[in-house]
């Protein structure tokens, strides 16, 4: 009743002034993303010769482009297929609070504050022909063929899952420990083991939150760049999509090509990341507690 | 598991925990307690007393410090909890939020293998047993708590346990809920005909479901009897305390005659039963409010005078606070209605004035 008279009396009553709180967050995604996006997609449509979907046509028509999508799937779906099902595991058995658990954290995590430059300067070292690896595994005899595990696809992979991992393994053990544990010890007085706790209770919780992590890892992993050129070989096997860009716009000076390519770049992540939360749509995406606190 | 035994056995059960600068406590100790099949178990006492610790060793989700826990001939505090098979019910329900009623209530069986075609019709008779017949396909989080609550004694029930442990399960739930929910899980003990044990905090709930209460202090048994014994005939004073017992007034012994001492005070003489062997010259009576009445007895023994000093109504009686000149405090339930500043007399049995050794 008071309400219809407010109402009447000032029709513009229901805008919230709260509302404009989200004006700061907006105008940054507008001038960040939102802009230079568009102005990418306008900018792949507007070619240096041909029609506007000339880029695409190239990129499609073009032996060293289009493999470059492969060659980047070859190198991120693995990778993030390692780190997140190296990830679970570990995160798995350090959900119990322990005394060492700070400290193994602590280690596994480290890498994410090392950039992807000083990893590959690291493993080069390390991993190189003439690498401490190598040269221990000489040294006992453990094996004495070459061991070639740089500028290759094998190095940039290692480097993916080194510096990848920690996310994952980060994002998982907070999905981890956000599970009421009470409900596996519920389960183990009904008969499940260990085994069936984790079958049965935690993977179907951690579901989707493991599918959101497939996403995340995943998208960082296909726009790697700097250890492919470091510690791959950037002309042949791990020449992935972001090369091809930067050297579309860095070499032949072409903005509109490689505007192109960064869209398909994105197009491919879109393609991934929708299928993956497509299926994690169909799982139970509820509370992960027992019931009311 | 095999489920014909005739008795559960704790002997000498025992948990520590690492405490404050490294001294290990005991939060449970020494619990020994020998349960018939049949029966129902109630572990009574505040927070922090033990009794869920007790609870969570017997189901196997904390290991023991010391001592042993016996099905019969075969001992059990080695297994894990899945090799156990009790049936437990936790104070939060602990439902799997991902699993439907019925896929929630079918978990034990599905863990015992057994096929889909034997797992219906129990889980179908564990939902009737529970009331909640047409329930099936809900998720937990579509349920209301009392729901919730049966959906858990149904879980825990239909794998038909030797033993259900059940963790406060009434604590989530309203008043009315509670008194309804209370009287289900005394029914459906009787029908399963199996035991129960039963962790509350909670005088009233112990008082009528338990065949017998096992009172319980800083991880120390207090008193093991029946639930009339617990509450006319507390053995100590915690247990007094805990049973209802507001009235705890030190006095000076006169006289021990038999069990019967005499005690008095600057202002006040009374007669009661002793209870415990009584040292020093001072000890405590304790009574209840319910058993103190207005007015002087009929021989004038164990009367006291005293003001009203509050009155609370509390619809069928009021509760009424009496000073002595002395200032000690007596609490009253009194069917009269005294206005404040009165003088009135107040008066007890000899044998509901229990007499304890002062602490």
């Amino acid at each position: 009743m008071s309400n219809a008279t407010t109402a009447v009396t000032t029709p513009h009553a229901t805008f919230d002034r709260a509302l404009l709180l989200v004006v700061p967050a907006a105008a940054f995604m507008l001038l960040l993303f939102v802009y230079p996006f568009l102005y990418g997609l306008a900018l792949s449509f507007n070619p240096k010769e041909g029609g506007a979907l000339w880029n695409y046509v190239h990129f499609w028509e073009t032996d060293n482009l289009l493999p470059t999508i492969w060659t980047t799937l070859r190198l991120a779906l693995p990778a993030t297929l390692i780190n997140v099902g190296l990830a679970l595991p570990i995160a798995f058995k350090m959900r119990v609070k322990s005394p060492y658990q700070r400290w193994a954290t602590t280690i596994l995590v480290i890498p994410i504050t090392l950039g992807t430059v000083l990893i590959a300067e690291g493993m080069l070292t390390y991993f190189g022909p003439k690498g401490w690896l190598a040269q221990f595994l000489q040294f006992f005899h453990l094996y004495n063929g070459s061991i070639r595990l740089t500028h290759n696809y094998w190095g940039v992979l290692i480097s993916l899952v080194i510096s990848g991992f920690p996310f994952a393994f980060l994002l998982i053990l907070s999905y981890i420990t956000g599970i009421d544990p009470v409900l596996a010890r519920a389960a183990s007085t009904l008969g499940a083991n260990p085994r069936a706790q984790f079958r049965t209770i935690y993977l179907p919780l951690l579901a989707p939150g493991l599918a959101m992590c497939f996403c995340l890892a995943f998208v960082q992993a296909f726009s790697v760049f700097p250890s492919a050129v470091l510690l791959g070989s950037p002309a042949g096997p791990t020449r992935v999509i972001s090369i091809a860009a930067y050297e579309a716009a860095f070499e032949q000076y072409d903005y509109s090509l490689a505007s192109a390519i960064a869209m398909i770049m994105g197009f491919v992540q879109l393609i991934i990341v929708a299928a993956v939360l497509g299926l994690r749509n169909v799982m139970y995406r509820g509370p992960v507690t027992g019931g009311k606190g | 598991m095999d489920h014909d035994f005739t008795e559960l056995k704790l002997d000498r059960v025992t948990r520590r925990f690492a405490g404050a600068g490294g001294h290990a406590f005991a939060a449970l100790n020494e619990l020994t307690l020998t349960i018939q099949r049949g029966e129902f178990i109630a572990l009574l006492g505040p927070s922090g007393c033990g009794k869920s610790t007790a609870l969570n060793c017997i189901a196997g989700l904390m290991q023991l410090s010391g001592g042993s826990i016996w099905l019969d001939e075969t001992r059990i505090d080695t297994l894990p909890p899945e090799k156990r098979g009790f049936g437990m019910v936790f104070q939060n329900y602990a439902l799997f939020p991902h699993m439907t009623v019925a896929k929630n209530i079918g978990f034990g069986l599905k863990m015992r293998g057994l096929p889909d075609a034997e797992v219906s019709p129990r889980v179908a008779h564990a939902l009737k047993l529970v009331q909640l017949t047409g329930q099936e396909h809900k998720l937990p989080g579509q349920l209301s708590g009392g729901q919730q609550q049966r959906v858990a004694i149904a879980r825990a029930i239909v794998i038909e346990p030797p033993l259900v442990l059940m963790d406060e399960p009434l604590s989530n739930l309203d008043a009315k809920l509670r008194i309804e929910t209370r009287a289900e899980i005394r029914r459906i003990h009787k029908e399963l005909g199996r035991s129960t044990i039963y962790v509350t905090h909670d005088q009233d709930e112990a008082l009528s479901l338990a065949d017998r209460i096992v009172v319980m202090k800083d991880g120390v048994v207090q008193q093991i009897a029946a639930p009339h014994d617990v509450y006319a005939q507390p053995a100590n004073l915690h247990v007094a305390r805990f049973m209802g017992y507001r009235n705890v007034v030190e006095l000076a012994v006169e006289s021990e005659a038999g069990d019967r001492v005499t005690l008095t005070g600057p202002d006040l003489r009374l007669t009661g039963v002793r209870k415990q062997p009584l040292a020093g010259g001072r000890a405590v009576v304790a009574m209840r409010p319910e058993e103190l009445a207005l007015g002087a007895s009929a021989d004038g023994a164990n009367t006291i005078s005293g003001t009203v000093d509050n009155v609370e109504y509390c619809g069928r009686d009021s509760l009424v606070d009496v000073v002595t000149a002395s200032g000690t405090l007596l609490h009253v339930r009194a069917t009269g209605t005294p206005r404040t500043g009165d003088m009135v007399q107040v008066h007890v049995p000899i044998e509901r004035t229990l007499v304890y050794p002062h602490e």
